[in-house]
């Protein structure tokens, strides 16, 4: 079987669902004519209407406000914040509005819509146009935050997410758009588990989104040195999937979490709080690498090194367990 | 429209929903609407109603002009001064009522409070505590309405005009085309701050222009003008011909809030305005139309009954059992 490419599996999945349910739209800046900045959305406008999917004004907030507005009186949209840095702008109707529509309405409707964004660093795009706002909604209840590691899980939760009646926070990291990998073999992922993607008996490596392929690195590199490292994909931060950590940290006795973020708020920080507080009893250690609590730099050489990268996890671990590195 | 305005100058009523018997209806739910208000601003006093609440006595003929234009499945988003909004749409006074007390049969079961209450079934989409926030939700409904065949309409305050909401909106809405009726309850006055203090260009209705939208700037306490404007508005939306901008021109009998005692108001500007309450315009003009002071009066009496039954049934409702209502984040 053939590989699918990451942004060809976040096509696949809106073309899939804009077919299957007539409720489903699709609109954003440049995703219709042009077919996305990232080249996600080609030639479905085309296929599918300019009443299903359509350019729209640069007006995030008004962007967030319509989909919540159509949400709530029968349609499902999608929406594309371009960069999720952007998100800044469209906070109030999704925090406000959306978020909390379901429960303050006494359950009348709840608000099925999805906002995907191109997130992250190591694009050289500066300080503005690399942050994952994952964790700037993860504390918000209502709100539904996941993220997919590779092309198949891509596809499945993308549709699980335009599946599902809650708002949900969509990220799509940049620096994996160009991965390629097997197709889905489900139809869907649920939203809300983890995953784990590699089995290990000595320590257990936590990471989302492009961090996973780096965590997966760090593995290979370890399995050298005889250290044998588990791998969770924690592929939603809200609602977070603590169990399938803790199962996984009772067998290895150690975790890692590894955020691409600012340490102090982050979704590493909510992890390992719960994680000491349910499987302390299990732990001989646990930590954080994130980077530093400084915006992304642009220079090659600056953002390089703010990123926690395969060999700089595999070092921490090195670090910490007292294994000397290779000569 | 100007053949309308005359005929409406006449007391033409033999055009349908134009009759006096009609309007004599709309008059009561204005009269409903003054009344809760007042009920409201009792039991805040006595401590019945929590946290704060804002009123809208004074404004009543806007909503009531602009809803009497509408369908029962059209939609409407309105604002935290949304108790006519809601009550012009539809909602139950009981239900309503009920929720301003916190009680379990409140319209959204207490969860909402004044400030945010939602009546999906009246084609509420919601009031909105956020300055700006009823524009986005209409224009958002105004989206799913072109599909169904309905208008969405949106009541805000000349304060969310200076908001990113009201210019993404509306030039959003006018280059989709979208059937919704922006509807700016112009009361003078941003919070504590008077408008023209804080508002570039004077006039709210002529932003429209800027997208080739087409406004009306309205006497607001005359609920005949609103309505008047709301009709050949909401034509326009439901015959697919875009969206319109009307600014109403009102004032609010209270401050912004149950803190606000209102004092930065010139007490002239209050006179003025309070001569001019749209209630005593309404009966004006329905006395001009051939009903007498006894039919208004009977229908001043059924009101005032309703209301009373609605807010006696309101306070001996349960509170809400934090037992029983989990309060669930997701729809599972």
């Amino acid at each position: 079987m053939s590989e699918l490419e990451f942004r060809k599996a976040i096509r696949d999945a809106l073309d899939e669902e804009i077919e299957r349910d007539p409720a489903v739209v699709f609109f954003g800046e440049d995703v219709a004519a042009a077919g996305g900045v990232f080249m996600t959305t080609p030639d479905l406008q085309e296929k599918h209407g300019s009443d299903r999917v359509f350019d729209t004004p640069i007006s995030e907030l008004a962007m967030a406000g319509a989909a919540f507005g159509a949400a709530v009186t029968g349609l499902r949209p999608v929406i594309e914040i371009m960069f999720g840095d952007f998100m800044g702008l469209a906070m109030d109707s999704l925090v406000n509005q959306s978020a909390k529509f379901w429960y303050v309405s006494n359950e009348q409707s709840s608000v099925p819509l999805v906002v995907r964004s191109a997130v992250g660093a190591g694009g050289r795009f500066g300080a503005m146009h690399s942050q994952i706002h994952g964790t700037w909604f993860q504390g918000i209840p209502g709100l539904k935050v996941v993220g997919p590691s590779n092309p198949a899980d891509a596809k499945g939760l993308l549709k699980s997410a335009i599946r599902d009646d809650n708002p949900v926070i969509f990220l799509e990291h940049k620096r994996l758009y160009s991965m390629k990998g097997p197709p889905p073999s489900q139809e869907t992922v649920p939203l809300g588990e983890a995953a784990v993607v590699r089995a290990g008996a000595d320590i257990t490596l936590v990471a989302a989104l492009r961090g996973v392929r780096d965590a997966l690195e760090a593995a290979d590199e370890l399995a050298a040195d005889g250290i044998d490292a588990e791998v969770v994909d924690i592929r939603s931060l809200r609602p977070l999937d603590h169990e399938t950590v803790l199962e996984s940290v009772a067998r290895t006795n150690r975790v890692l979490v590894v955020e691409e973020g600012p340490r102090v708020g982050g979704w590493a920080g909510n992890l390992l709080g719960v994680i000491t507080a349910e499987g302390l009893h299990d732990l001989d250690d646990a930590w954080i690498v994130a980077t530093d609590d400084a915006p992304a730099p642009y220079s090659p050489t600056l953002e390089d090194a703010w990123l926690p990268g395969g060999a700089e996890i595999a070092a921490a671990v090195r670090g910490r367990l007292g294994v000397a590195a290779p000569s | 429209m100007a053949e309308t305005q005359t005929e409406l100058a006449h007391g033409r009523t033999d055009r349908p929903g134009e009759s006096a018997a009609e309007y004599l209806e709309r008059y009561g739910r204005m009269r409903l609407i003054r009344g809760f208000e007042q009920e409201i601003h009792r039991l805040f006093l006595k401590g019945e109603v929590h946290g704060t609440t804002h009123l809208s006595a004074g404004q009543e003929a806007v909503p009531v002009g602009v809803c009497s234009t509408l369908d029962p499945d059209d939609y409407v988003a309105g604002t935290y001064r949304g108790h006519g909004h809601a009550l012009a749409k539809g909602t139950d006074a009981e239900a309503l009522a009920a929720e301003m007390l916190g009680r379990a049969t409140g319209v959204c079961g207490g969860r909402a409070g004044s400030m945010n209450v939602i009546d999906l079934e009246n084609g509420l989409v919601g009031c909105f505590g956020i300055v700006g926030g009823s524009i986005a939700a209409a224009t958002g409904a105004a989206v799913s309405a072109r599909r169904q065949g309905r208008v969405a309409v949106a009541f805000f305050g000349d304060g969310a005009s200076n908001q990113g909401y009201f210019h993404e909106c509306l030039n959003w809405a006018q280059v989709f085309s979208l059937p919704v009726v922006y509807v700016c309850e112009n009361n003078f006055y941003g919070e504590f701050t008077p408008m023209a203090n804080v508002t570039a260009g004077g006039e709210i209705g002529i932003r429209a222009a800027s997208f080739g939208m087409p406004s009306r700037v309205v006497d607001g306490n005359d609920l005949w003008a609103v309505r008047e404007a709301a009709v050949e508005a909401v034509d326009r939306a439901r015959h697919g011909d875009g969206p319109t901008l009307l600014e109403c021109q009102t004032y609010r009998h209270y401050g912004h809030s149950k803190s606000d005692p209102g004092k930065y108001r010139p007490p002239d500007e209050v006179e003025r305005w309070l001569a001019r309450d749209p209630l005593d315009l309404a009966r004006a003009r329905l006395l001009d139309l051939g009903l007498s002071e006894d039919d208004i009066a009977a229908r001043d009496g059924e009101i005032d009954a309703e209301l009373k039954r609605a807010v006696e049934g309101a306070l001996a409702a349960a509170y809400p059992d934090p037992r029983q209502d989990s309060g669930t984040e997701f729809k599972r």
